[in-house]
This record gives structure tokens, sequence and C-alpha cells, in this order.
């Protein structure tokens, strides 16, 4: 068993670096946008309109991977999208982790009538499909990042709930919390204090899966044009720019996709990854 | 629990989950903060006019009062007009209804025959190479959402190499002979295979989009019921008697094996349903989920509550199906 349980390390472990490497470009890419982008990302240039990525003939150097039917910086915008892909999987994602891992927590722990409460919703929300819950929710708020932000989390939270709630169940029925009971310490300070890193690892994992789904959320939304105003550069309404211009530039659907597809890719490998590395069999 | 009690108990069930449905729906929309009156005046009608449509679409009563006056009218078929295409919502949802249902049903039977094959395959070729690259593709596939299959499957098969049709039901220049809006169903009827033909080069797209993150799930969760059957006594004993390792994994471990797929199939055929929306959009299919998206970007209010309302009834018929399937092969329950 041994040399299965190394192997299923390691693969972990390339997994793991792989996705956090792309990731981290990210970010970099996000924070620093302005400074790397070769471009300005709204600047139109009709006589610059669907120059081809830099290896083909009739390349402009300053264009490295191309430019859109507006004459616009394919890298550029991508660059800037990074901006809102990961605002939006940082504050939805944060905000769905702190709600329905605090929900989960209380009602895991303290049972009684918060649990009852909190499992009904979770009941309800769970029948209700997140699709129509979404196209419901979009046309009562409007479009805009706030309505994404807000969807995302009043349908996701149960994720978290759910999950949360069992294993504050399980933590709690352990000797450590009932010696800790014992020696007179507060209910609310033994879930701070003892449950919540125990459960730590899985919030982790959960908060990593969201995030990559809070990205495909915000793309789709912007693909359909329900998102931000049209002159923001996001991936979504590159993808649809792109998909419209595919037979004559296909470089401007293929670059944004490329870098949602690894994206989306990486945080659930991410994700993955952090479970089996938080595992205590396989550690 | 005899069959038919279980019967009616999930008709109840359902019945409630819909109720439930139309209160939710009936009251977010209810919320909304732009006035929906508003968007349909004309510019320059007066106080008069705004009374008089308010009064036209019951909005002058009082909130229990217009839910009442909703819910019949819903029960009766009477789902109210489009504020954009100034027709019947019923009418509308149900010319496009069974474009989505024939998109979804040719999607399951993709993803249950890729899902099966991949399944039986990799359990065939256990402990080898394949197995492994069966696996790590279906991880792939399972962490990747319909949407973007969809995209890489325009570049591929409608860019790269095109043999598939990417946007739309059916070619426009065709002559449709049909009276009901199921032309796929239609067409194998009247024996027209040349628009059958189109209409499958046009389906198969957005099918397979939707088909692929399914065809992993029944791929993994398949093959490792069968993994764990192949273990059991009486494999082994079929084994013995000397039967081929085909006959033994499709005809002795597959028929025990499949139970728990087939409960996950019909939980998983709803989300499949919900990505309609989206890949239909995707692919400019014609189907209710574009008509969805339209919808809420012209806040057509009363089209989204029967769309809404028409996806919960599909979800609901789909799940009192499967548990009924479910019912009648699970020996346990049907003699229980």
């Amino acid at each position: 068993m041994a040399d299965g349980r190394s192997q299923v390390k390691r693969r972990a472990g390339a997994r793991l670096w792989l996705s956090a490497t792309w990731l981290g470009l990210l970010v970099l890419g996000a924070v620093f946008a302005p400074l790397i982008a070769p471009q300005d990302p709204l600047a139109q240039d009709l006589f610059g309109a669907r120059l081809p990525p830099f290896w083909e003939a009739g390349a402009d150097a300053a264009f490295p991977l191309g430019s859109d039917s507006l004459g616009r910086d394919v890298l550029s915008r991508i660059i800037h999208g990074a901006r809102i892909a990961l605002g939006v999987a940082l504050i939805a994602g944060t905000l769905t982790c702190l709600i329905g891992s605090g929900l989960g927590l209380i009602a895991g722990y303290f049972r009684g009538w918060p649990d009852m409460v909190i499992s009904r919703l979770v009941d309800i929300w769970m029948a209700f499909p997140p699709v129509l819950f979404a196209i419901l929710l979009i046309a009562v708020l409007g479009t805009g990042l706030s309505s994404i932000i807000i969807a995302i989390v009043v349908i996701d939270w149960t994720r978290f709930a759910r999950v949360i709630r069992a294993e504050a169940m399980s933590q709690g029925a352990m000797d450590y919390v009932a010696s800790a009971q014992v020696a007179g310490r507060k209910r609310f300070s033994i879930l701070l204090a003892e449950i919540l890193p125990n459960v730590l690892p899985t919030i982790v994992v959960l908060l990593t899966l969201e995030m990559g789904i809070a990205v495909i959320v915000e793309a789709i939304l912007s693909f359909v044009n329900l998102s931000i105003s049209t002159d923001q550069p996001t991936w979504g309404s590159m993808i649809a720019e792109g998909r419209l211009s595919i037979h004559q530039a296909w470089w401007v659907l293929v670059f944004p996709l490329v870098t949602l597809f690894l994206t989306v890719l990486s945080f659930s490998q991410l994700g993955e990854g952090l479970k089996d590395h938080f595992d205590p069999v396989l550690r | 629990m005899t069959l038919i009690r279980r019967i009616l108990l999930r008709l109840l069930t359902m019945a409630i989950t819909l109720f439930g449905v139309a209160v939710i729906v009936f009251f977010v929309i209810r919320v909304v903060p732009g006035n929906p009156i508003a968007m349909m005046l004309p510019p320059g009608a007066g106080e008069e006019d705004i009374a008089r449509l308010k009064a036209l679409y019951g909005l002058d009563k009082t909130i229990p009062e217009q839910f009442v006056i909703w819910l019949s009218g819903v029960l009766q078929g009477d789902f109210g007009t489009s504020i954009t295409t100034r027709q019947p919502v019923l009418a509308l949802v149900l010319s496009r209804l069974p474009a989505t249902l024939e998109l979804s049903v040719v999607a399951l039977v993709i993803a249950v025959a890729i899902g099966g094959t991949l399944a039986l395959t990799g359990t065939r070729l256990r402990g080898t190479r394949s197995e492994g690259a069966i696996d790590v593709a279906n991880g792939m596939a399972l962490s990747v959402p319909d949407f973007l299959w969809g995209l890489v499957l325009i570049l591929l098969f409608g860019v790269l190499w095109p043999v598939f049709h990417i946007s739309g039901r059916v070619s426009p220049s065709l002559d449709l002979p049909f009276v009901t809006n199921f032309y796929l169903f239609e067409s194998v009827l009247r024996l027209r295979f040349d628009i059958w033909a189109d209409l499958v080069a046009h389906m198969f797209m957005p099918a397979l989009a939707l088909a692929i993150p399914l065809a992993a799930i029944i791929a993994q969760l398949l093959k490792q019921s069968l993994k764990e059957t192949m273990h059991l006594d009486y494999v082994t004993l079929s084994r013995t008697k000397g039967y081929g390792e085909n006959h033994v994994i499709t005809r002795e471990a597959l028929p025990n094996a499949v139970l728990p797929t087939l409960t996950l199939i019909g939980v998983q055929f709803t989300f499949l349903i919900g990505g309609t929306v989206i890949i239909e959009r995707l692919f400019s299919y014609e189907g209710l989920g574009n008509m969805a998206i339209d919808a809420v970007i012209n806040r057509d209010l009363p089209l989204i509550q029967g769309i809404v309302i028409l996806f919960a009834l599909i979800f609901s018929v789909v799940n009192l199906v499967v548990d009924l399937t479910y019912a009648a092969l699970n020996p346990r329950l049907r003699h229980g």
C-alpha cells in the first residue's frame, strides 16, 4: 500500500502546485494589470482590427495575442478581465463562505431550534433548482456585479451550511469537546477555539471550489450580457464577442476561453488537491 | 408500502413543492424595484391610463387577493401576457418547450451511452494504464462545466473541422411540414430523414456539451459500483463456471451495480435540463432556456414567471418518474 499511497500523494502534489502557480500568476496579473498590460484594454483602433497573434503573418508585436474586431488588444483585455473574475471570486466566495459556514457551525454545534430552522431552510433551498433561482434573482435585482455577487451568495450558502453542519456535529461529539465543556468553558468559545480549527480544512476546500463556481457564473452572466456594462473587459463578454467573429478571428474567442478554462480547472484541482492534502489517511 | 400509496404520496409532495415555487415566484416578482406598469406605459400616459392598466392586471387589489387571482389563473393555464411580445405566456412557453425537451432527452441518451461505455471499458481494463487515462479524462470532464465544453466543441467541430452546425435548431431553408414542435420526433414519424439528419446535425453539439459532465459522473459512479460488485462471491462463481470476462461484467455484475447510478441519473437529469438555459443561448437554439434569458434581459416578468413555473413542473415530473422507476426496479421496495 505504501507505494500506491506515495503515488496518490505525488499526483496530488503536482496538481496542487500547477493550479496554485496558474492562480498565483493570475492574481499578480490582476493586481498589477495597469503596469503589465501592453495596451489600454479599452482603446479602439479600427485600422488595427482583427490583428492575428504574434506567430502568424501580419501580426503586430505590440498586440501579442492579436486584437478584436474593434482593434482592442486581446492580451490586455484578458489581464484586466482577471480583475473582475478574481474580484467576484474573492468577494462572492468569502461572503458565501462566511454566511454558510457560520450557519452550519451554529446548526451543527448548538443543535436544538437553531438547527431545526437552518436545516429546514437548507432543505427548501435545495429543492429549488439553482438555475431558476438565478433567473429569478437576476430578473429582480437587475444586472450588474453586485447582483451577481448577491445571487451567488443567496443561492450557494447551502453548500457550506450542509457540509459544515455535519462536520461540526461530528466534532461536537468528540471527547475533546466534552472535556472542554467539563472544564467550564463557554460554549461559544468552544465553538471558536475548538470546533472551528478542526473544520477549517473543509472550509478552505469548499471556499476554493466556490471561487471556481463564482468565476464561471460571472463569465456566463457576462457572456449573456447580464453582468456589468459592456465597456468593462470581462472574459465572458470577450468570449461572447469571439463567438460572433469566430470564423474571421478565432483568437478573440480562443485566448479568453483558454484562460477561463485553466482558471476554472485550477480552482477545482486546487480544491481537490487540498482535500487530499488535509486527509489524515493520505497524510 | 404499496406502489399506489407511494405514487399518491409523491403526487402530494409534488403539489406542495409546486405550490411553494408558485408562492416564491409570486412574491419575489412582486418585490421588484422597477414598477412593471411603468414599463408598459406609452410615453405621455396619464393617471387614468395607469389606473386602467393596474385594474387590467389586478394590481389595484391587496397582495393576498392578487395571489389568489394569479394562482387560480395559473391553475387554469392563464399565465398572463408577455410584456415584450404581447402574446399569451402559455402559448409562447409551450411553443418552445418541445425543442428543450428533445435537446434534454438526446443529451441524456448521449450521456448514458458515453458514461456507460467508459465505465464498462474501465472495468474491463482495470489495473492497466488505459484505466488511469480514463480516470484522468473523467476528472477533467467533471471539473469543467457544460458552458465551457460547449465553447470547446464550437471550436473543434464548428471551426477547426466544421462537420456540425453550431447555431440554430434547423436550417432555415428547409420547408417544415410539421404540425407539432417536436421536430425530431415528428420527422421520424413522417419518415422525413433528410430533415431528421439536419436536426441531428444541429442538435448534436449542444447535446454533447450538456452530456459531457453527466457522462463523467455516470462513468465514475458506475465504475465504482462495478468494481465493488466484481469482488462478490456470485461473480467469482460465474467466473469459475467458465464465463468470459465480458459476460461476467455485462451479464452478472452490471444488473446489480446499476441501481445507484439510475438514481443519480435522475437527480442529475434535472441539472442537465437547467443547463439548457445557457447552452441553448450559446448555440442559438430556439428553446425555453434561450427564451428565459431574453425574458430576463427585457425584464418580461409574466414570461419569467411562466418559464420558471414550467421548469419547476418539469423538474417535479422528472423526480416523480425517477422515484417510481426506482421503486419498480428495487425488489426491496417492490415487495416491501
